[in-house]
């Protein structure tokens, strides 16, 4: 019984650890990109996590406890370098899908840093309201189309 | 007392990942523990120049229930979004305007931020007022900032400022 439990959570870990990589490949930018391994992978690390934690206290004669360590520590570090990755991504005025954010304490920086190139990488964000499947075949080939502005840099 | 005990909550919180590091819980270690948990607190004083006053342990706990609850639907709305058709997500960016002022409260908000659903925070303004948050898939930005501000600032406001 408890091996079925403990299987079901490596499964499970595995799973969204697997789903928060496939988000690197199939997501656009780099900024929805840090989704998938900030997110899916905390639940699958922790579900891994568990699972180790129980087969070792159940097996030996102690409880295992390092885990939880484990899992505060990911919790903490996750976040943190995610934030400096897309603090450094909008320093650097990569690609991005979403509307670049107005921000004119930055702005000036960056005109005395480099020569101000103008903020056209916006894509047209659709008007619709509701993601609704009715409505996919309207905007599926919008981030792709070829009169989208090249942006500034890329990756 | 402040001098020989300047942060009350680091010692027991450091003293806890000595033990877990050795897993054990023996007299010696627990003593051990509470040196080092006494020591480093003492030597490390000018990275913490605030002090840290936990106001209401019980909000406290609550918020991190309501925060493991949400860590867990976030995986599965961004499973779910990453499995779907990623051309027809509508990522975003939200300027968050924030009250909070101390440091700690506003590293842990943008902790929480990022464990959460669809949202991922990215910059904070020079001046410590907005909280520049990234949405995977988000159209109603207004709606997202009241849910942020309710969900994770106001406890996190209770507990590590006065109110």
């Amino acid at each position: 019984m408890l091996e079925y439990f403990l299987s079901f959570l490596i499964l499970t870990g595995a799973i969204f650890t697997l789903i928060g990589s496939l988000g690197l490949i199939r997501l656009k930018d780099l900024y929805t990109r840090l989704h998938g391994p900030t997110k899916a992978t905390t639940l699958g690390v922790g579900s891994l996590l568990i699972a180790s934690a129980i087969f070792f206290s159940t097996r030996d004669a102690g409880i295992s406890l390092h885990e939880i360590l484990i899992t505060l520590f990911l919790f903490i570090t996750a976040p943190v370098s995610a934030h400096m990755l897309a603090k450094a991504a909008l320093h650097l005025n990569l690609k991005s899908l979403a509307k670049m954010p107005e921000d004119p304490v930055e702005e000036e920086q960056m005109q005395a840093v480099e020569e101000k190139t103008p903020m056209q990488n916006h894509i047209e964000t659709p008007k619709t309201e509701n993601p609704e499947p009715e409505t996919k075949p309207e905007f599926t080939t919008q981030p792709t189309s070829p009169n989208t502005p090249t942006p500034n840099k890329t990756l | 007392m402040t001098r020989l005990l300047p942060h009350p909550i680091l010692t027991p919180a450091l003293t806890g990942v000595w033990l877990l590091l050795n897993n054990t819980i023996e007299p010696g270690h627990i003593v051990l523990g509470l040196f080092l948990g006494w020591m480093i607190p003492i030597l490390t004083i000018r990275f913490w120049p605030e002090t840290v006053r936990i106001r209401r342990p019980f909000v406290l706990l609550r918020f991190m229930g309501v925060l493991l609850f949400d860590i867990i639907v976030a995986n599965f709305v961004v499973a779910r979004l990453i499995l779907g058709n990623p051309n027809r997500l509508q990522p975003t960016f939200v300027q968050l305007p924030l009250d909070l002022t101390s440091d700690l409260a506003i590293g842990l908000l943008a902790n929480s931020i990022t464990l959460t659903p669809g949202t991922l925070s990215a910059k904070l303004s020079e001046d410590r007022k907005f909280l520049l948050v990234h949405a995977l898939n988000e159209t109603d930005t207004k709606a997202m900032v009241a849910t942020i501000k309710a969900r994770y600032e106001r406890p996190l406001k209770e507990v590590f400022e006065a109110c």
